[in-house]
């Protein structure tokens, strides 16, 4: 019987396919963080003052932050001098204006990750936008976006072309002084994707940004702002990789979304950054701030995310429900294995009336990984018959690796109703026995019974995204049994 | 076309099968019988192949091939079911997608293509129409929340779907009312033919009245103790298995 632990253990163990690095010429700046380098890091991108004020606002009070160590992860120290802040591929000239003017090299990397960004895309009704390292390189389908009035482009851009947008809602969710990654990124991000969908609009493809990390001993800091004007209705993709590396790698973004009223956005994310190897050596550190704010009535915000990757996750992508009858969801894969850990969840910060709120958690243990589930319900006074409901379920995949749940509930008003559920299961031999009785091997058993309990997460991600976080998932589960 | 020979199966260091010798032609159905312990489920496990059994001695031959050489789903790839006495939940596949991926393996494994989406529902619809099964179980999880009567119909019917060349029955009637075991009857009935054979592990006649077998055998404390036709059956439900317990020289005579 312990052949079957074993067996699982096997499965859970394969090769990372996006590990390969590009070669490319790039312009980095050199290691070490202080006020200068924020200021090059503004001045690269020929940023006007208020901004360059932001980040140096940003900078001085992360110099008065310590590294938040509540998180149920474990790493050593990371030395902020010994990062480089920005890395970008070398253009001539003034950088690509249009696709056909992209480094070949590049394209031929997100060819080998199979993102298209071509206008070919087109069939694939997905227009992308694709930051390498710490710039945006290239956004497909811009113009035909524009003829509805959508703004889809790289952060760098919105601040010469929309700054009006930019300055209102920059940091409106996420302020700078939120939380030590979120104050460092304020300081030294480098660029990201903006989004702005018009009033009664909705957007008719899907909207995704492909994060690649390249260079070495470089942190990204990309920041994504979403906002979707009364009526309008968006969704948003994005997806991460980065090259298989020894050495550490810090990722550190910030996204918000803000939806005004009546207002829809649906942001789905697939990560899948260089986990690190068998022993743990190497990986992405992803700490990440995510969060939207509900400021309309009856809008509404879900998180979608399928979380493969990284050596450390902690990230709680979360709503603030602050319109009355806001609605906000979570919907959450997240997959340990080897010596990976996660601390991932979300917060629900119930203000306006009749707000409610979903927190579906799946986190799927394997090797050597930990998982944790934290998550925050938070109902204020104001919130009158809010509604949450919360399911928390774990799988583990042999018997060393862990599953932890943190629930916090801090409920202010009388009239709330707060729902939690909680499981902790196995797979277990007899379900494999019973899959390899009808003929399915034990490799194919594990990744039918894994996506059934992924099952109500996927279900939430657009179609051609659902079939390719099951492949992944299988992908991560797939081992040399067969 | 199932051939055991003098087999002996320990679990944890104690012989359950002590010796058993079975032989089943194509188109024959047999019976086995026997008190609860007996060994009929390691019989069926070890047929199927589940681990945590260790075979001691003897031999299984499927048309000749060496079974126990086989893994599980190699086994069930050339054409061996069971119909579990405890089918398993598996939450958050659809019933019919799981089968889907079981017929699939299998046409995978004779080099066959994947199956036509449409000719698979036709067959799905004509076998549903036979266990008398809602089309609603379909979209459900693999026996999850299935009452115990809806998950051995649920068997019969992956059964019937799968066609398999050889089925064990591992107690498929119990927990079922008389309407429900004469619908799982019918499925297995419908299904016997000249190429097929069956072995059916039943506590009741009355199941036998419905699939009636060529053979009965009982299975005591490991081994066949006694073997015979469908007579056996109604003896066994008469006088029950006391007579093997008190009588220890009869039933190694009748064996
Ligand atoms: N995995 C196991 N571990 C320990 N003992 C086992 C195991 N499997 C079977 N046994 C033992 O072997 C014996 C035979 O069990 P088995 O399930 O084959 O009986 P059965 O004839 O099918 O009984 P029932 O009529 O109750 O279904 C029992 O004493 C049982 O406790
Ligand atoms: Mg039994």
């Amino acid at each position: 019987m312990t052949d079957s632990t074993s067996t699982l253990e096997r499965l859970a163990a394969s090769d990372y396919k996006y590990g390969f690095i590009t070669d490319i010429e790039q312009d980095t700046v050199p290691p070490g963080l202080n006020e200068d380098v924020v200021r090059l890091i503004s001045a690269k991108k020929q940023e006007p003052d208020w901004l360059l004020e932001w980040r140096l606002q940003a900078y001085r009070h992360w110099l008065t932050l310590k590294q938040p160590e509540w998180a149920r992860v474990e790493y050593p120290p990371i030395d902020y001098q010994a990062l480089s802040y920005y890395s970008a591929p070398k253009q001539k000239g003034d950088g690509p204006k249009s696709l056909d003017e992209v480094d070949p090299e590049l394209r031929r990397t997100y060819e080998k990750l199979g993102i298209p960004l071509a206008e070919q895309a087109i069939l694939a009704g997905v227009a992308v936008d694709a930051v390498f390292d710490s710039v945006s390189v290239a956004t497909s389908y811009k113009g035909r976006l524009a003829e509805q009035g959508i703004v889809f482009c790289s952060f760098s851009e919105a601040v010469h072309e929309h700054p009006e947008l930019v300055r209102q809602y920059l940091g409106s969710v996420v302020p700078y002084r939120d939380n030590y990654y979120a104050t460092l990124n304020s300081a030294v991000f480098s660029d990201g994707s903006f989004v702005y969908i018009p009033p009664g609009v909705r957007c008719p493809m899907e909207l995704s940004t492909y994060f690649r990390i390249n260079a070495s001993n470089t942190g990204q800091f990309e920041r994504t702002l979403i906002i979707a004007d009364e009526g309008a209705y968006v969704s948003y993709l994005e997806g991460c990789t980065a090259p298989m590396r020894d050495e550490n790698q810090l990722h550190a973004a910030v996204v918000e979304l803000v939806a005004l009223d009546n207002a829809t956005i649906k942001y789905s994310t697939v990560q899948n950054w260089y986990p690190g190897d068998a022993e743990g050596r190497g990986g992405i550190y992803n700490f990440v701030t995510k969060r939207g704010l509900c400021k309309g009535r009856d809008s509404k915000i879900s998180w979608t995310q399928v979380e493969t990757g990284s050596a450390i996750t902690w990230k709680y992508p979360s709503c603030v429900l602050r319109g009355d009858n806001s609605v906000g969801e979570f919907y959450s894969v997240a997959l340990t294995r080897d010596y990976q850990q996660a601390d991932t969840g979300t917060k629900m910060i119930h203000i306006g009336k009749n707000t409610r709120s979903t927190i579906v958690s799946k986190g799927i243990s394997a090797g050597h990984g930990q998982n944790a589930y934290r998550g925050l319900v938070k109902v204020l006074p104001t919130a009158e018959n809010a509604r949450n409901y919360s399911q928390c379920d774990s799988l583990l995949m042999g018997d060393q690796c862990g599953a932890h749940t943190f629930p916090y509930l801090q409920i202010q008003n009388p009239t709330a109703q707060v729902e939690h559920e909680a499981s902790t299961s196995k797979i277990s031999e007899d379900q494999i026995f019973y899959c390899q009785q009808r003929g399915i091997s034990t490799e194919d058993a594990v990744s039918l019974i894994v996506n059934g309990f992924c099952k109500e997460v996927f279900k939430e991600l657009p179609m051609e995204f659902a079939v390719e976080a099951q492949k992944l998932i299988e992908l991560k589960l797939e081992g040399s049994v067969g | 076309m199932l051939e055991i020979r003098n087999l002996h199966v320990t679990v944890e260091d104690r012989e359950i099968l002590q010796g058993i010798d079975l032989t089943i032609r194509p188109g024959e159905t047999h019976a086995i019988m026997g008190p609860n312990g007996s060994g009929k489920s390691t019989l069926a496990n070890v047929i199927a192949g589940r681990e945590g059994y260790t075979v001691t001695a003897g031999e299984i031959l499927f048309d000749g091939k060496d079974l126990l050489e086989m893994t599980p789903e190699t086994r069930a790839c050339e054409g061996l079911f069971l119909a579990f006495q405890y089918p398993v939940e598996i939450p958050g596949v659809a019933n019919l997608y799981f089968l889907k991926a079981a017929v699939n393996a299998v046409r995978k494994y004779r080099n066959e293509p994947p199956v036509d989406a449409m000719d698979f529902w036709e067959l799905v619809q004509e076998r549903m129409k036979l266990v008398k099964m809602d089309e609603s179980m379909l979209k459900r999880s693999v026996n999850e929340g299935f009452s115990g009567g809806e998950k051995k119909r649920n068997e019969v019917f992956q059964m019937a779907v799968l066609q398999p060349r050889f089925a064990v029955m591992d107690e498929t009637d119990s927990g079922l009312d008389i309407d429900a075991l004469k619908v799982v009857a019918d499925g297995v009935n419908a299904l016997r033919g000249p190429e097929r054979g069956f072995l059916v592990i039943t506590h009741y006649q009355r199941l036998l009245d419905y699939i009636v077998p060529d053979h009965v055998h009982v299975l005591f404390n490991g081994r066949i103790v006694r073997s015979g036709g469908k007579e056996l059956a109604v003896e066994l439900e008469e006088q029950g298995y006391a007579l093997y317990n008190e009588e220890p020289g009869r039933a190694r005579r009748a064996a």
